[in-house]
């Protein structure tokens, strides 16, 4: 073998091993969660809130956490789209080279912010307001978290429309605003919905940025002033409890974790397929 | 010069692009119900003359346009003009066909719809007729559902013809329409072109030499930015006047 044709091998090489390890560890993750929380799993997690003691081993569920959850991360990502969606179609036609690029670098370095920061952040214009803990805090917080996530996978799926398309639209006296939503919307629709699945999956498993602004309660709640319960902070509850039969309860919470994010995710794909068959290649 | 009505008529128009010096004091006259063709070497401005019939050059920034453009006497680039009626009076086809990512049907009522023809009767009347003129409607009358994007190159742009004439323009403009298609599929387009002018005026950009003979009336040449000469087809193909047109034909520059 010369030279050349070993450096092919040994960066092939390279590239496997890194692609088997990532993998590896996607499929241990899956396999130390499932293992350690599906025997757990019993309907009574799914349809009680913890009654006394639950923390100490005693009956009860983590419904409280679950409908917390939904709300928390569906609230988020609707009130997330709503904002999103305009900023990328405004970003696309409307702004100009120089403002579009400081957006986007605005974007990007939000997307990059840790979650505690917007925790404390939010946490601290609560306290300013006088609010006390409650699901629409921690709605608008987790909003905050998720918007250039979705705000910028909208927009880099938007660019990547050929611009013929939208030339085409307009060439027979279309509008912006009509390419936008009838032309470019349609033909990036498949990387929308991978925007909002995207932040809609940082929202539902952020524990940090919720623990002060949502808060955490027992029990379901029942107005947008009511502290909520999540997922994320249930099995950060439950592990740090000191008994192990407690702790094991973590890893059932993480499965109904996985499983809202997997049918989610599955059941939205399914729905826009009939739209999706449409794009153009 | 021979005497005809001029639909589009252009007067000491300069388009830049930045410093760029694109376009220099074009003038010329469009004839009405024609097919004028746009010659010239890659790089010469001819889609960029093309495109600022109907406006589409607004859409790239940092460019700026001056002089007259006249359509039907209307000067197109007073601030006081909706855009999208002058597109709309003025259909374009691209150089790649682009359907829209929606039905064969969807993409033919996409224009009538947006002017606001929204009964289903007459979108069923406009989509048939307009994929007869385009000779589609026989290949594709029982998908009309079906996504665009399944039927082949050729195919393709004659659907995106008739969803151009499907907004009732009065003139067709043609960047290179047939360069990425098959022979035979280009040569179907071609025929459309010759059938569409006795209702259409046409104006065609092609660097194809064969193709402008096969198919002007009226001929621009454009080299560098600059109209070097334009005329009717015999005039410029056969006795031209200025040597660079005579060079550019005789195929010395390209």
């Amino acid at each position: 073998m010369d030279r050349r044709q070993l450096e092919e091998a040994f960066f092939k090489g390279l590239m496997i091993a890194s692609t088997v390890i990532i993998v590896g560890i996607l499929f241990a993750i899956l396999a130390v969660v499932l293992l350690k929380g599906a025997p757990l799993l019993s309907l009574s997690m799914l349809t009680q809130t913890p009654k006394g003691g639950y923390y100490l081993g005693k009956g009860g569920g983590i419904l409280n956490a679950i409908i917390g959850s939904l709300y928390l991360a569906f609230g988020a990502t609707f009130l997330s789209f709503i904002i999103a969606f305009p900023i990328a179609l405004y970003l696309q036609e409307y702004a100009r080279n120089r403002f579009a690029s400081f957006v986007r670098l605005s974007l990007d370095i939000l997307w990059g912010v840790p979650s505690i920061v917007y925790g404390a952040f939010g946490f601290t214009i609560m306290l300013y307001l006088g609010l006390r803990a409650c699901l629409l805090g921690g709605i608008i917080v987790l909003t905050l978290l998720m918007l250039p996530i979705m705000t910028r996978a909208m927009d880099e799926v938007m660019r990547m429309v050929p611009h013929e398309l939208r030339e085409t639209s307009y060439a027979v006296g279309s509008t912006r605003l009509e390419a936008l939503l009838r032309v470019v919307s349609r033909q990036a629709l498949p990387g929308i919905l991978t925007a909002v699945l995207l932040a809609f999956g940082r929202g539902i498993g952020d524990a940090a940025s919720i623990l002060f602004t949502a808060g955490y309660t027992d029990h379901i709640p029942h107005s947008l002033f009511d502290p909520a319960a999540s997922l994320p902070l249930a099995v950060f509850f439950l592990l740090g409890t000191p008994l192990p039969e407690v702790q094991e309860r973590a890893y059932a919470a993480a499965v109904i974790l996985l499983v809202i994010i997997l049918s989610t995710s599955v059941i939205s794909r399914l729905l826009t397929t009939k739209w999706t068959k449409f794009v153009i290649k | 010069m021979e005497k005809f009505k001029p639909h589009i008529s252009v007067e000491k128009l300069n388009v830049f692009y930045g410093k760029h010096h694109v376009l220099k004091d074009i003038t010329v006259k469009i004839p009405e119900k024609q097919i004028t063709v746009i010659i010239g070497p890659s790089g010469c401005g001819k889609t960029t003359l093309l495109k600022s019939f109907n406006r589409l050059i607004d859409l790239v920034e940092g460019i700026s346009v001056s002089g007259d453009v006249r359509v039907d006497g209307m000067d197109i680039y007073n601030g006081k003009i909706d855009v999208t009626n002058i597109r709309k009076k003025i259909g374009m086809l691209a150089q790649k066909p682009y359907p829209l990512p929606m039905s064969i049907y969807d993409n033919v009522a996409y224009g009538p719809r947006i002017h606001g023809i929204l009964k289903r009767k007459e979108l069923d009347r406009i989509v048939e007729r307009y994929l007869k003129v385009a000779g589609l409607w026989d290949e594709v009358k029982d998908r009309l559902k079906s996504p665009a994007s399944r039927l082949s190159a050729g195919q393709q742009q004659r659907l995106c013809l008739a969803r151009t004439l499907a907004v009732e323009p009065e003139i067709i403009l043609g960047d290179e329409p047939t360069s990425a298609l098959d022979p035979v599929s280009a040569k179907r387009i071609e025929q459309e072109f010759i059938e569409l002018k006795k209702d259409y005026t046409i104006v065609i950009v092609t660097h194809i030499l064969r193709q402008a003979k096969r198919l002007a009336d009226h001929v621009i040449f454009l080299y560098m930015g600059e109209v070097i000469e334009a005329g009717p087809a015999r005039e410029i193909f056969e006795d031209p006047k200025e040597a660079r047109t005579r060079a550019y034909i005789g195929g010395e520059i390209s």
